[in-house]
């Protein structure tokens, strides 16, 4: 049923309506509306055999959640920022050892300098622990993420993050049509755990595993991430078979078609970012944005397909690899034929606003060629404050004597 | 159509609910609309800004507004941060939460800017007299809806009662009175004309 209401009301409700077993939790802005909301429902009664989790931390919530998973239980966290880090321990585990769970992140800068605000930082930099990493572009598909989540861990028993950003659709109140009951149970069957942990019939899962057989387990590991792009797919279609709109998938192309340009991005921006693409469509610039739902696995060769015939690419980075340079644009590079222009350019980190208004400049000049392709662009980038720190701080660094 | 709604206020003043309650009533009236909190550091008392989107079209940008039709200003002492008034265009308007007049405020050099409309409406003294405590946030909402006539007091008043549902009936009721009194109350101010400056 269509209601106005807040993202993480509407994730809290449709993770309810997925039944978890086990919710293990440590709040942290701007999850926290999330995890409290799951706590009242379980505590209401309205979400029934569910044991609600309240941890020490989030190395605690993740390493319940393993154990909840092993032991044949449905299992789901949510965490962002920091808190994901403090997780970082586990997550290779819960992957690893194949155990299906659901988590949400509330997307969040890392610090420091602190900051609670949202980019992409935090999940970003868990990307290689082994989980399928989904982006949602609004709520609704926030939503629906999650119950395709659930489907997918299972089906692939595999753990799977649903990533959101923070306050910007966490904190949001819109439209969303949050599924019913019984359309949810209609979709997802009760959880079968591929093995479990049971007295009764020992096995054991995460026996140790040496130099004769570590690459073999790793690369199975790498070979099952890569099958589960069929599978996100065709979830995804069983989706919108079910509940009568498209959410989900690989990619979310918009207007990409004869376009001589194609923003790429994750996340929310989507949203303005196919405002932009409408109204310069209107003033006769080619131009397209393709989202990218399915992060991890990457869709190598769906991405490859999109972009095939776009001679210049913009990739929307809200989070970078220090030191090095982008993290979605060296993923693009990768996928795009060697002659295309790739426009990699940072900006949003911390909060920062992706309004209309940047949005549009940043193709324009992209256009009008003033954004290299060459190295990364930190596009919404205060100069002139940049430039007189540097001053400062070169005038400081020391002579090669040492005396200083 | 569409209505771009910015909120000033501070921590303790109700800005984030404001903008949901605008959001709920026009969803309410069959329309589009998403409230956007932006928060900052959410102590009592700092600067709080919350946006409200209202179209009869899907909305599908997630951005804070910038570019507002209607600012609603519920701390006067807020009017001179620059960042209050920024993107209002010259047909923009402004709500205030004052007792004083008008011509007051400009006497004061508070009302600056271009030629916009500019409506006051005592909230917190409606507030403290319905309430007990000066909360201007649904009278701020009531005199939204009476300004633009695109809010039924219906829709305003099922939106108030179900987001203080968990506060009791007579808390409800009471804010649901306050919005109405601050939509009569504008839309008697505004009857003769509009107010500028």
């Amino acid at each position: 049923m269509l209601r106005q209401v807040e993202g993480s009301r509407a994730v809290a409700e449709t993770v309810a309506r997925c039944r978890p077993h086990v919710v293990a939790a440590y709040p942290i802005s701007p999850q926290t509306h999330i995890v409290e909301a799951l706590s009242e429902l379980v505590g209401s009664g309205d979400l029934t055999a569910c044991e609600y989790l309240t941890v020490e931390s989030e190395f605690g919530a993740l390493s319940a959640c393993i154990g909840a998973s092993a032991a044949g239980a449905r299992a789901y966290t949510a965490t962002a920022s920091q808190g994901i880090l403090f997780m970082a321990e586990a997550l290779p585990n819960a992957s690893g050892l194949g155990l299906p769970m659901v988590m949400t992140v509330a997307n969040r800068a890392l610090g420091a300098p602190i900051n609670i605000w949202n980019d992409h930082s935090d999940a970003l930099s868990q990307r290689d622990a082994g989980w399928l990493m989904l982006f949602a572009s609004s709520n609704q598909e926030a939503v629906d993420l999650h119950v395709q989540a659930f489907a997918l861990a299972e089906r692939l028993s595999l753990p799977v993050m649903v990533c959101m950003d923070g306050f910007v659709l966490t904190h949001a109140v819109e439209e969303i049509d949050v599924p019913g009951q019984d359309e949810v149970d209609a979709f997802l069957p009760p959880f079968r755990a591929r093995q479990w942990l049971d007295p009764d019939e020992p096995v054991t899962i995460g026996a140790m595993v040496g130099p004769e057989a570590f690459t073999e387990v790793k690369y199975l590991m790498a070979h099952r991430q890569l099958r589960a792009l069929d599978d996100v797919s065709q979830v995804a279609r069983d989706f919108a078979a079910a509940f009568g709109r498209d959410s989900g998938g690989l990619l979310r192309p918009y207007r990409t078609a004869d376009a001589d340009v194609v923003v790429v991005a994750l996340g929310s921006v989507l949203g303005s970012l196919a405002d932009v693409v409408d109204e310069l469509r209107d003033e006769g610039l080619a131009v397209g944005a393709l989202g990218v739902t399915c992060y991890r696995p990457w869709p190598l060769d769906e991405v490859r397909r999109a972009l095939r015939e776009v001679p210049r690419v913009v990739v929307l980075n809200r989070a970078f690899a220090v030191g090095s340079g982008s993290i979605l644009g060296q993923d693009v590079r990768l996928s795009v034929p060697a002659a295309t222009k790739v426009h990699d350019v940072v900006l949003g980190l911390g909060g920062r606003p992706l309004t209309h208004d940047v949005l549009r400049r940043l193709v324009l000049d992209v256009v009008a060629g003033q954004v290299g392709s060459d190295t990364l662009t930190f596009y919404d980038l205060d100069h002139q404050r940049v430039a007189t720190e540097l001053a400062r701080e070169l005038a400081d660094v020391p002579s090669a004597g040492g005396a200083s | 159509m569409k209505l771009d709604v910015r909120i000033h206020g501070r921590g303790g003043q109700g800005v984030v609910t404001a903008a949901e309650l605008l959001s709920v009533a026009a969803f309410e009236q069959g329309l589009h609309a998403q409230a956007l909190p932006s928060f900052g550091s959410e102590r009592t008392g700092a600067p709080v800004t919350a946006s409200c989107r209202i179209s009869d079209l899907p909305i599908r940008s997630h951005d804070p507004i910038s570019q507002p039709d209607l600012l609603v200003v519920q701390d006067l002492t807020l009017l001179r941060d620059p960042v209050v008034m920024a993107g209002l265009p010259e047909d923009g308007t402004v709500v205030v939460n004052t007792n004083r007049d008008l011509a007051d405020l400009v006497h004061g050099g508070l009302v600056v800017g271009p030629a916009q409309r500019w409506v006051t409406i005592p909230a917190n003294d409606l507030s403290r007299q319905l309430l007990g405590r000066p909360v201007p946030n649904t009278a701020l909402v009531g005199a939204v809806a009476g300004m633009t006539d695109l809010l039924s007091p219906e829709a305003v008043a099922t939106a108030i009662r179900r987001r203080f549902a968990g506060l009791g009936e007579e808390i409800a009721e009471a804010n649901v009175r306050l919005a109405e009194q601050a939509r009569d109350l504008v839309m008697t101010t505004t009857a003769g004309g509009d107010v500028r400056c």
